[in-house]
């Protein structure tokens, strides 16, 4: 590990935004996940502005488990509500809380691992001491004792898994400082008597921005994971929110009579999960420079 | 002075002291988290009736609890209570959180280890299969099924196997009440076998991919052309030269996946009725008993602070390099 926290931040900033992005491009796991997370995004847009088929939370009793037609493309639920339009609703609100999740645990985790790797000394004990302490609980317990702490609403659960998150984000930037801080260019930007602050924002974070990059878009992976399953063991947004999870919790007894209820929901989760993975193993690739003329 | 300067430079005892401050401050995180909760235990001990307790009546049932106390008291009495055993008494069940976790923390490390088995079982011939000829078809067939661990989530892999296997093969041996290892061992086994499946496929993703990168870094190593030239058969390269030198980072990535583990045990427990201690957690919080919660949480993390601990340990005694250090 040592040899990428060493050489790797440094090199990563000299290439240039167009060459990562024909990296990307060019590697196909890369842009699979580029085109299923875009097409997820424009199911969220359409969801965000009212665009769907179906209202996600009308009842039509008269429509109860009808199976996927023209009119109802994923079929029905128990109370004759549309699937597609559920499950359109469910991305959309299972998004909104991951990308707020990550958004705060990527500030929050970045500025705290660079501030503790740049400082070192009483900010660093602080820091990493926190980190130790979250680290010592399981992912999923954690967020789990947070949801059933805090009141139920959306923005709490981000918050529960934006806390888990946290420190992740802490480690992966705080080893690359601490190697980034001994590297000629920082030290003579330091001896130019520029104030810490400045060098911290102009040299330290824009050579850590790669790193972060990648670890936003695995971890927005697993915050849409875990705000499924708190919202499979009933620890999610309220209902009648539409949320995957616990689309899937109700359609367990309705599987045999009516399995696109949870063929639905299961496939777009796994659809979008595995999109956000091939995007950060897509991005991981093309960010690190010693993948670079290779493909 | 030179006892701590020797202790602080020990690697070991350092890492034991470290361990012993996180898990100080995990106490910390514990009580307070518990305390951001509205109410107390008088309220959620009497619900709604609270409401009517007069001001003395509340001020005694206060100092029976101990709540009058400053918190600082109150957090190392409740931390001396724990150190002397006595982690809480659930009111519904009855019985001390003790005796509830000695009834429960087998059944998960018994799940615990049947899935960290059977993962190690798929990920690392997957891994070498993948390793054996990179960017193959095999390979592409390795990196998938590694990605499907990954991205599929364990209650929804959990949730259409019980439905399809009861619905197919009438499969559904969750369906009866828990047997113990020791009273009806066959089954157990066959209860064991859905949620160590489903956890263990989701380990089994990291165990996969890391096996395949550090079997690849290895395997362009100098020493293993020297070996193949000093006439090393395949088979005792393949797993004494190659794999002995990859499993530093196996071991490692199996280790941090017991968080995982522990995470998804609450998620699977509650599917196949396994009345384990993610289970006790869930049902706590559910029933909003905040004493068997706070409690199963904290040992949930000792056993987390400890399993990392024995595993950076572990690397001291498969790796001669960290050992000289």
């Amino acid at each position: 590990m040592s040899d990428i926290t060493g050489s790797a931040p440094a090199a990563l900033a000299q290439g240039r935004a167009g060459e990562r992005l024909r990296l990307l491009l060019h590697s196909r796991s890369g842009m699979a996940g580029l085109v299923v997370v875009g097409l997820l995004a424009v199911l969220c847009l359409a969801a965000a502005f009212g665009l769907l088929p179906y209202d996600p939370l009308a009842q039509t009793p008269a429509l109860r488990l009808r199976p996927p037609s023209a009119a109802h493309w994923f079929g029905t639920d128990q109370f004759g509500r549309d699937v597609f339009s559920r499950v359109a609703a469910g991305v959309a609100n299972s998004a909104l809380i991951a990308l707020v999740a990550v958004a705060f645990a990527t500030i929050v985790g970045t500025l705290s691992g660079v501030v503790a790797g740049f400082y070192r000394g009483a900010p660093d004990a602080v820091v990493s001491g926190v980190t130790n302490v979250l680290f010592a609980f399981p992912p999923l317990l954690l967020a789990l004792s947070l949801a059933s702490v805090l009141d139920r609403s959306w923005f709490t659960i981000a918050v529960a898994i934006a806390i888990v998150y946290v420190p992740i984000f802490i480690r992966v930037t705080r080893g690359p400082v601490l190697s980034l801080r001994e590297i000629d260019y920082v030290k003579a930007a330091t001896s130019t008597g520029q104030s810490r602050a400045a060098i911290m924002f102009r040299h330290v974070l824009p050579n850590i921005t790669s790193i972060v990059i990648v670890q936003v878009t695995l971890s927005l992976s697993w915050a849409v994971l875990t705000e499924a399953s708190l919202s499979f063991l009933g620890l999610g947004a309220p209902p009648p929110a539409p949320s995957l999870g616990s689309m899937i919790y109700e359609a367990r007894t309705l599987v045999y009579i009516a399995p696109w209820t949870m063929a639905a929901p299961g496939i777009v989760i796994v659809l979008f999960v595995v999109g956000l993975n091939l995007l950060g193993d897509g991005l991981r690739d093309s960010l690190d420079p010693r993948n670079r003329g290779t493909k | 002075m030179t006892a701590v300067r020797a202790i602080a430079a020990h690697p070991i005892l350092r890492r034991v002291l470290s361990a012993l401050g996180t898990l100080f401050g995990v106490a910390v995180f514990v009580f307070v988290m518990l305390r951001a909760i509205p109410g107390n235990q008088i309220t959620a001990g009497l619900g709604t009736e609270a409401a009517a307790l007069t001001p003395s009546q509340r001020a005694a049932l206060e100092a029976y609890y101990g709540l009058d106390k400053p918190l600082v008291v109150q957090f190392f009495s409740w931390l001396g209570n724990i150190f002397t055993g006595n982690l809480g008494f659930s009111s519904r069940a009855q019985v001390s959180v003790v005796d509830l976790t000695a009834q429960s923390l087998p059944v998960t490390l018994e799940l615990a280890v049947f899935s960290i088995v059977l993962a190690l079982l798929i990920g690392i011939p997957l891994g070498m299969l993948s390793a054996s000829k990179p960017d193959s078809p095999r390979d592409a067939f390795g990196q998938t099924v590694g990605l499907l661990g990954l991205s599929i989530p364990a209650f929804l892999l959990a949730t259409a196997l019980l439905a399809i296997l009861s619905a197919t093969i009438r499969f559904n041996p969750n369906g009866e009440a828990f047997a113990h290892l020791t009273e009806n061992p066959l089954l157990n086994l066959q209860q064991m076998l859905l949620p160590s499946l489903v956890l263990g496929f989701g380990i089994a993703a990291p165990i996969m991919r890391t096996t395949r990168t550090a079997v690849l870094e290895v395997r362009g190593n100098d020493f293993i052309r020297t070996a193949r030239a000093k006439g090393v058969g395949p088979r005792r390269l393949q797993f004494r030269h190659v794999l002995g030198n990859a499993l530093v980072p196996i071991v490692t990535m199996t280790g941090l996946q017991f968080g995982y583990l522990l995470g998804g045990a609450v998620v699977v427990e509650q599917i196949f009725s396994l009345p384990g201690i993610g289970r006790q957690v869930l049902l706590g919080i559910q029933q909003k008993e905040y004493a068997v919660v706070q409690s199963t949480v904290l040992l949930i993390a000792l056993a987390f602070v400890i399993v990392n601990l024995l595993t950076d340990l572990l690397y001291r005694i498969i790796d001669p390099r960290v050992r000289a250090e």
